[in-house]
């Protein structure tokens, strides 16, 4: 609708830009492609290096044992059912602790965001208990909660916790007020203010803070994991380096990295979907 | 003193002893003011000397003044920017706060009475700074407001789309024949729209003028030229 004011300036724009951007993709494209083939050259060459160290016997079984005998661990085992077992152990507490911690961090970040009274109340404490190492708590935790399911779970559910609070807190306050404003003027109450402003005005935050709790958790599980537990991928571990099997501790860090790698993905893909109006906030 | 009553038609808006005051500097010092049904009035004034303030007190955002203020209940209002919420597509923003089973059906004939008709499904960033303030005037004209608060809602477009944007006003005007209270910094813009001018200065309604133009104004009319002159004079600016 301002086309008379604006064809002048982006005809000049366009100009050398048009220059720059044509070529741009041949001389890009190509070295991106190879780039990405260079960049897969060096790990090839340590897995095929460690492969090979190993069959030859340069490297002793049982300090590392070859990526194809880790592999092939991982099918005995899923075959046998142990690994599921364990691993639905491990994700199960990472669930609970996740919703205890979070649904926690949301509860009070909420009040702590929304209301002049609970940020006084609420979070000074969270400031200082932030500054904690949860993992160091782990003494404590068992003095407290003992060396059972608790402790996992408890110490899932603290590292959780404190992404999602803060994530919450600030995801709250940065909220335009004008748009508030502009809700009220529309006659939108206080729910609905929530419903329609505050809530999607803070969930790009509240992605995040998830994206990072979900990180703390997995790395609590792994610590918490190494207490006494009787299942769970951190007991198959340990229990594993009691009887020296090297391949076992290596498929357990495997499969670590691949539910961090997982729950990573999924919760990007929620994200992309939940929060397909800030492509239009890209693109323009 | 700004009491202008027109017929027997009670007025669409009533405000009495408006005060408010930030700290120890009071931007309002009571201002009494009344707007009748289909009257436009244009609230002029120097930055900083309150317009928005009363306009927010006006239109019941501002808890913390005092005085009384009568509005319709059927009002609605147009701010600087858009403020358009930006997670929702340009419908449900026309649409926001209503309800009933219509509401869809209204909002996009009021996205197609600002010319906008089939961005219903774009996303308030995908707009220009002109669509979007159009969508903004949707949003408030689905209410079918009797009254509508306008905050310089042009002031922040380039020069031509301001020029659009009040033709289009001037024709949702005669079609809807809501009354306006817009706040303008801009005194053409005024003595186009509006049927009154008020000057806030120092917290005090210090003119009420009506604007005795037969429409459709030019800037050019030699009675506009000596309006303008008038006001600018009013508002301190040497003409």
């Amino acid at each position: 609708m301002t086309a008379a004011p604006r064809t002048v300036a982006p005809a000049a724009v366009r100009a050398p830009s048009a220059e720059a951007v044509t070529p741009a993709p041949d001389r890009s494209a190509r070295p991106r492609r190879g780039r990405r083939v260079l960049r897969l050259v060096s790990p090839i060459v340590l897995f095929a290096g460690w492969e090979a160290a190993a069959r030859t016997g340069l490297l002793p079984p049982e300090k590392l044992p070859a990526p194809s005998e880790v592999l092939r661990t991982g099918w005995r085992l899923t075959a046998e059912g142990t690994l599921a077992v364990h691993l639905l152990d491990s994700l199960q507490r990472a669930a609970l602790g996740l919703v205890i911690g979070g649904g926690l961090a949301l509860l009070l970040g909420a009040v702590a965001g929304l209301l002049r009274v609970g940020d006084d109340l609420v979070d000074p404490p969270v400031q200082m208990a932030r500054m904690l190492p949860h993992l160091g708590l782990v003494p404590l935790l068992i003095i407290w909660v003992g060396i059972g399911e608790e402790l996992k779970i408890t110490l899932v559910a603290l590292g959780s916790f404190f992404p999602i609070y803060f994530n919450t807190y600030a995801g709250i306050r940065d909220i335009d007020e004008r748009l508030v404003e502009a809700a009220r003027a529309c006659g939108l109450g206080q729910l609905a203010r929530l419903r329609h402003v505050v809530l999607p005005g803070a969930l790009p935050s509240l992605f995040l803070g998830l994206r990072l709790a979900i990180g703390a958790a997995w790395l609590s599980l792994v610590v918490g994991e190494q207490v006494n537990a009787q299942t769970g991928i951190g007991f198959l571990m340990m229990e594993a380096r009691e009887f020296a099997q090297t391949d076992v501790v290596l498929l357990g860090l495997l499969v670590y990295a691949l539910l961090g790698l997982l729950s990573d993905l999924l919760l990007r893909l929620a994200e992309r979907r939940t929060l397909s109006w800030r492509r239009g906030l890209k693109a323009t | 003193m700004a009491t202008r009553p027109e017929g027997d038609l009670s007025p669409v808006l009533t405000a009495g002893g408006v005060r408010r005051s930030f700290g120890v500097s009071v931007v309002l010092d009571g201002i009494d003011l009344t707007i009748a049904p289909g009257e436009v009035v244009a609230l002029l004034g120097g930055s900083g000397s309150g317009k928005s303030t009363l306009l927010r007190i006006l239109a019941g955002l501002d808890p913390d003044a005092s005085g009384n203020v009568r509005r319709p209940l059927h009002h609605a209002v147009v701010f600087q920017e858009h403020r358009l919420l930006p997670w929702k597509r340009v419908l449900d923003n026309v649409a926001l706060g209503l309800s009933g089973p219509d509401v869809r059906t209204r909002a996009r004939a009021a996205l197609a009475e600002v010319g906008l008709p089939d961005r219903d499904t774009a996303w308030p960033a995908e707009l220009s700074g002109g669509q979007a303030q159009r969508v903004a005037v949707a949003r408030a004209l689905v209410r079918e407001p009797e009254l509508l608060l306008l905050d310089e809602p042009f002031g922040a477009l380039d020069a031509l789309t301001r020029l659009r944007m009040q033709q289009l006003f001037i024709r949702l005007r005669e079609q809807h024949g809501f009354a306006a209270l817009l706040v303008t910094h801009d005194v053409d813009e005024a003595l186009l729209l509006a049927d009154r001018t008020l000057v806030l200065e120092g917290g005090r309604l210090v003119e009420d003028a009506p604007v005795p133009l037969a429409h459709p104004r030019t800037p050019d009319d030699p009675a506009f030229g000596a309006l303008r002159r008038h006001l600018l004079e009013r508002l301190g600016v040497a003409a």
